[in-house]
C-alpha cells in the first residue's frame, strides 16, 4: 500500500498549501470591515397572508418572477400554484407520485417542475392550449431521489439528486446535456447564479461546489461545515454563496477569496438549518430551522436581528420574492405564510 | 407483526419454551429455530418456506433475537436458540432510536470493558462525542447509573437484559455493510458518511483538482467584504424589507399601486427604478424598459446594432433548440457577414473563431462575439448614456410616489385575506381594486 500512502500524503499536503494560501489573503476581520456600517436594529415581520389548502407536509416552494404567484409542493400529492395576494389557488396539479421533495417555477412563468422519491423531474405546462395543466416532460436518469431543481429558461433545467450528481437537461428533447459529478454525498440543494453561467450545489459530504454550467466542471469547492449542507443560495451580487447546514450554522463563502468569510451562529440555536433566502439588498438573511422558527440574520454584522415564529412544525422552505417585497415560508404544518 | 409475536408467546397455544443452558446459569424462555417454524406452519396453515420467510422477517425487524450468534440475522431452522425481544425494545414502540440513547449504550459498553467496542462502534462513538458534546456529561452519568443499577440484579436477568439491548442496537444501528431494514422514507437517518472507495484513482483526481485550485488567484478578504458592504448600501433603498416602499406595501395596505407603477410598460417609471440602472450595466439590460431607453440612445449614436446583436445572441442561448441553426444563420446575415446591413465591429481573432464555430452551430457558438460586444457597450456606450441628457431628463421626470395614507381601521391588521380597503382613505384607486371585489375564497 506504499503508493496509496504516498498519494494520500500528497493530497493532504496540497490541501494544506491551499489552506495556507487562503489564510494569506485574510487581511481583515468582519468586525473591522463592517465597523462603520449602521446597525440594523430589530426587524419585525408580521404574517400578512396564510395560504391554506394543503393536506400534508409542505416540502418546497418557489416564487414566480412576477412576485405574486408562487408554487408549493406537498406530500399529499399536489402541486399548488397560488396567487399569494388574494390567496386564491390558480392551479392545483395532482401528481403521479406523492413523495415530492422539490418544486420550481420557470422565469417565464410558463412551466413548473417537481420531483422527489420517484427519481424523476416532471415538467408541467401551465399555459397549455385548452387551459388544462398537463405533464410536458418526465426527465428520468437519476438513480437517486430528486432533492432540488431550478429552471435556467423554458428549455433548460438543472436538477440535483441523492445519487450525488447534478444534471443539466434539455427540456424539449428530454435528454441530459451535462452531468456534474464530484460530490461524495447526496446533493441536497442547488442555486443558479444571477448571470446564469454558474450554479452551486450543497451536499451531504459537508461541502458545496461551484460548477460552470457550460463546461461541466467544478470550479471551486468550499469545505467548512461539520454536517450535511441542506440549503444554499447566492448573495444578490453573485460574488458569494450562503449555505445552511445541519450543524446549526450558516456560512458565507466568497467566490473571489475562495473561502469562508462569515459564520452565522448563536449558542441558543441548537437545531439544523433547513432552508435560507437573502433579502434583495443582501443585508438580511432569512433562515428556516428545525425548531419551527425562522431566524433573521444581519449579513454584515453576523448578528440575529429577528425571529419569525408562527409555524407549528418544522419550516421546510423559504423564499424571498424577486422584488424583495415579501418572504414566504412553507412548513410541515401544511401552511404557507407570507411575511413582511 | 406484533400480533403474531404476542400469540407466539401465549403460554397455552404458543411455542413451548425450553431452557437455555449457558455454562452454569440457566436462562429460561428460549426456543429453537425449528420450534418457530413448526409453530408458524401449524398456526397459520402455511408452507414451511413461507414460515421460514415470516420467521426471518420477525428476526430482521428485531422481534426475536438469536442467542448464539447475535449478528447473524437469518433464521436457522434447527436447534439454534432464539428468544423474544421484550416489548420495551420493539421497533414499533421505540423508533426512531435516539442518538442520546445510542451514546449511552456505547458509553456503557466502553466503561464495562475497555476496548470491547468494535471498530465501527468506536468511530460512531467519537462522532457522537463531537456532535452532542454539550450533553456529554449527562451521557456518561447515565451510563454509570445504568451499570450500577444492573449490578444489583440477578445474573440471569443481567445477561438477558444485555442480550436484549445488544440485539436492539444491532437492528437500529447496523454495522457498516449491513443493510438497515429501517432505512426507508424521507426520515431515514442520513448515512454516517461512509468514505467512497479510497482507491488510488480517487486520490489522483483529488491531487489534480487541488493543484488547479492552488493556482487560482485569491482576492483579499477586505476587498470582498468591502464589496458586500457597498452592494447592500447601494440597494438598501430598494429593499422593501429593510426600508419599506412607496407608495405603500401591497401586502399591508392591500393596494397594488406599487406593482402597477413598476410594471414592465409604464409611461413614467419610478425614480428608484431609473436610479438602479446606474448601478450596473447588467441591471440596465435586465430591465426591459431600461433596454428600450438604452436602444433609443444608441440609435442616436448610430451604434444600435450592438444591442440588437447582443439581444439576438441571448435569444439563441436561451431559446428553443430546434431553431438554433436558423437563428445563427440570421445573425450571420444581419450582423457578421461582410457588407451586412447592421455590421458589428468584432476583432479579427474573435471573428475567425466564431466563423469556424458556425460550421457546426450550437447554443453557445456566439458566446465570444457576444462577450466582446457586451464589453464594448459596457466600457463605451454605457457610461456615456448615464451622462447623457436623455437619461438625466428621464431621471428628473421620474415619479417619486407619494406615500399613500394607510387606513386606520382597527381590524385592518387582523385581516388575513384581501378585501377592498375602505376606498376613500387610500390613494390612487387602480382598476385592480374593483376587480378584486369578489376575490377571496374561503380561507
Amino acid at each position: 500500500m506504499g503508493e496509496m500512502e504516498q498519494l494520500r500524503k500528497e493530497a493532504e499536503s496540497l490541501k494544506d498549501q491551499i489552506n495556507a494560501a487562503r489564510k494569506a489573503v485574510q487581511d481583515t476581520t468582519l468586525q473591522e470591515a463592517a465597523a462603520g456600517v449602521a446597525v440594523v436594529g430589530r426587524v419585525q415581520m408580521k404574517t400578512r397572508k396564510t395560504l391554506r389548502g394543503h393536506l400534508a407536509k409542505i416540502y418546497a416552494m418557489h416564487w414566480a418572477t412576477d412576485s405574486k404567484l408562487c408554487v408549493s409542493a406537498s406530500q399529499d400529492g399536489k402541486l399548488i400554484v397560488w396567487d399569494s395576494v388574494t390567496t386564491n389557488k390558480v392551479n392545483a396539479i395532482p401528481l403521479k407520485s406523492s413523495w415530492v421533495m422539490t418544486c420550481a417555477y420557470a422565469p417565464s412563468g410558463n412551466l413548473v417542475a417537481c420531483g422527489g422519491l420517484d427519481n424523476m423531474c416532471s415538467i408541467y405546462n401551465l399555459k397549455g392550449k385548452d387551459g388544462n395543466v398537463k405533464v410536458m416532460r418526465e426527465l428520468a436518469a437519476h438513480t437517486g431521489y430528486l432533492s432540488c431543481c431550478r429552471f435556467i429558461s423554458d428549455t433548460e433545467i438543472i436538477t440535483s439528486s441523492g445519487d450525488c450528481t447534478c444534471i443539466l437537461w434539455d427540456i424539449e428533447t428530454g435528454t441530459q446535456k451535462t452531468v456534474y459529478a464530484g460530490h461524495q454525498g447526496d446533493c441536497m440543494s442547488l442555486a443558479v447564479s444571477p448571470d446564469f453561467n454558474f450554479f452551486i450545489s450543497g451536499a451531504c459530504d459537508f461541502t458545496s461546489k461551484l460548477w460552470d454550467i457550460r463546461e461541466g466542471t467544478c470550479r471551486q469547492t468550499f469545505p467548512g461545515h461539520e454536517s450535511d449542507v441542506n440549503a444554499i443560495g447566492f448573495f444578490p451580487n453573485g460574488n458569494a454563496v450562503i449555505t445552511g447546514s445541519d450543524d446549526t450554522t450558516c456560512k458565507l463563502f466568497d467566490l473571489r477569496a475562495d473561502q469562508e468569510l462569515i459564520t452565522y451562529q448563536d449558542s441558543s440555536v441548537m437545531c439544523g438549518v433547513t432552508s435560507l433566502a437573502p433579502s434583495l439588498s443582501g443585508r438580511l438573511i432569512l433562515a428556516g430551522y428545525d425548531d419551527f422558527n425562522v431566524n433573521i440574520w444581519d449579513a454584515l454584522k453576523a448578528e440575529r436581528v429577528g425571529v419569525l415564529a408562527g409555524h407549528d412544525n418544522r419550516v421546510s422552505c423559504i423564499g424571498v420574492s424577486a422584488d424583495g417585497m415579501a418572504c414566504c415560508t412553507g412548513s410541515w404544518d401544511s401552511f404557507l405564510k407570507i411575511w413582511n | 407483526m406484533q400480533k403474531v409475536v404476542v400469540a407466539m408467546q401465549d403460554p397455552d397455544i404458543g411455542i413451548k419454551m425450553r431452557n437455555q443452558r449457558l455454562l452454569i446459569t440457566v436462562i429460561p424462555h428460549a426456543m429453537t429455530g425449528q420450534d418457530i417454524i413448526t409453530w408458524l406452519t401449524q398456526k397459520y396453515n402455511i408452507s414451511e418456506e413461507e414460515a421460514l420467510h415470516l420467521g426471518g422477517m420477525l428476526l430482521r425487524y428485531g422481534y426475536v433475537y438469536p442467542l448464539k450468534e447475535p449478528r447473524c440475522l437469518i433464521l436457522q431452522p434447527d436447534e439454534s436458540p432464539y428468544r423474544f425481544q421484550t416489548p420495551y425494545f420493539w421497533t414499533s414502540t421505540r423508533w426512531p432510536a435516539s442518538e442520546l440513547d445510542y451514546a449511552i449504550y456505547l458509553a456503557k459498553k466502553n466503561i464495562r470493558k475497555q476496548g470491547e467496542l468494535m471498530e465501527y462502534e468506536r468511530e460512531r462513538y467519537s462522532l457522537l462525542h463531537k456532535r452532542i458534546n454539550h450533553t456529554w456529561d449527562f451521557v456518561v452519568m447515565q451510563a454509570r447509573e445504568q451499570l450500577r443499577a444492573s449490578k444489583q440484579r440477578r445474573k440471569a436477568d443481567r445477561i438477558v437484559l444485555a442480550c436484549q439491548e445488544q440485539a436492539y442496537w444491532l437492528i437500529n444501528r447496523p454495522p457498516p455493510g449491513v443493510q438497515s431494514v429501517l432505512d426507508m422514507g424521507l426520515e431515514r437517518p442520513s448515512s454516517h458518511s461512509v468514505q467512497a472507495a479510497l482507491s488510488s484513482d480517487f486520490y489522483k483526481r483529488e491531487i489534480e483538482a487541488s493543484r488547479q485550485a492552488l493556482g487560482r488567484n485569491r482576492v483579499k478578504s477586505s476587498v470582498c467584504l468591502e464589496g458586500f458592504l457597498k452592494y447592500s448600501e447601494q440597494y438598501q433603498n430598494h429593499d422593501p424589507i429593510m426600508q419599506g416602499c412607496l407608495p405603500s406595501n401591497p401586502w399591508i395596505s392591500d393596494d397594488t399601486a406599487y406593482w402597477t407603477m413598476n410594471s414592465e410598460v409604464v409611461p413614467v417609471p419610478t425614480r428608484l427604478r431609473v436610479e438602479s440602472w446606474s448601478f450596473s450595466f447588467v441591471k440596465l439590460l435586465s430591465d426591459p424598459m431600461g433596454r428600450r431607453e438604452f436602444m433609443t440612445y444608441l440609435e442616436k449614436e448610430f451604434s444600435a446594432e450592438n444591442l440588437c446583436f447582443w439581444q439576438a445572441c441571448e435569444d439563441i442561448r436561451h431559446g428553443e433548440s430546434s431553431r438554433i441553426v436558423e437563428k445563427v444563420e440570421d445573425v450571420y446575415e444581419n450582423f457578421l457577414a461582410p457588407g451586412a446591413a447592421r455590421w458589428v465591429n468584432i476583432d479579427s481573432k474573435t471573428m475567425a473563431k466564431t466563423l469556424e464555430g458556425m460550421k457546426c452551430p450550437h447554443r453557445f457558438v456566439l458566446d465570444d462575439a457576444q462577450m466582446h460586444i457586451y464589453f464594448l457597450m459596457k466600457k463605451d456606450s454605457y457610461p456615456r448614456y448615464l451622462k447623457s441628457d436623455l437619461y438625466k431628463s428621464l431621471l428628473s421626470k421620474a415619479v417619486l410616489p407619494q406615500e399613500s395614507k394607510k387606513s386606520v381601521f382597527p381590524f385592518m391588521r387582523r385581516q388575513r385575506h384581501s378585501s377592498p380597503s375602505p376606498a376613500q382613505a387610500v390613494a390612487p384607486a387602480t382598476d385592480d381594486d374593483d376587480g378584486r371585489a369578489g376575490s377571496n375564497a374561503a380561507v
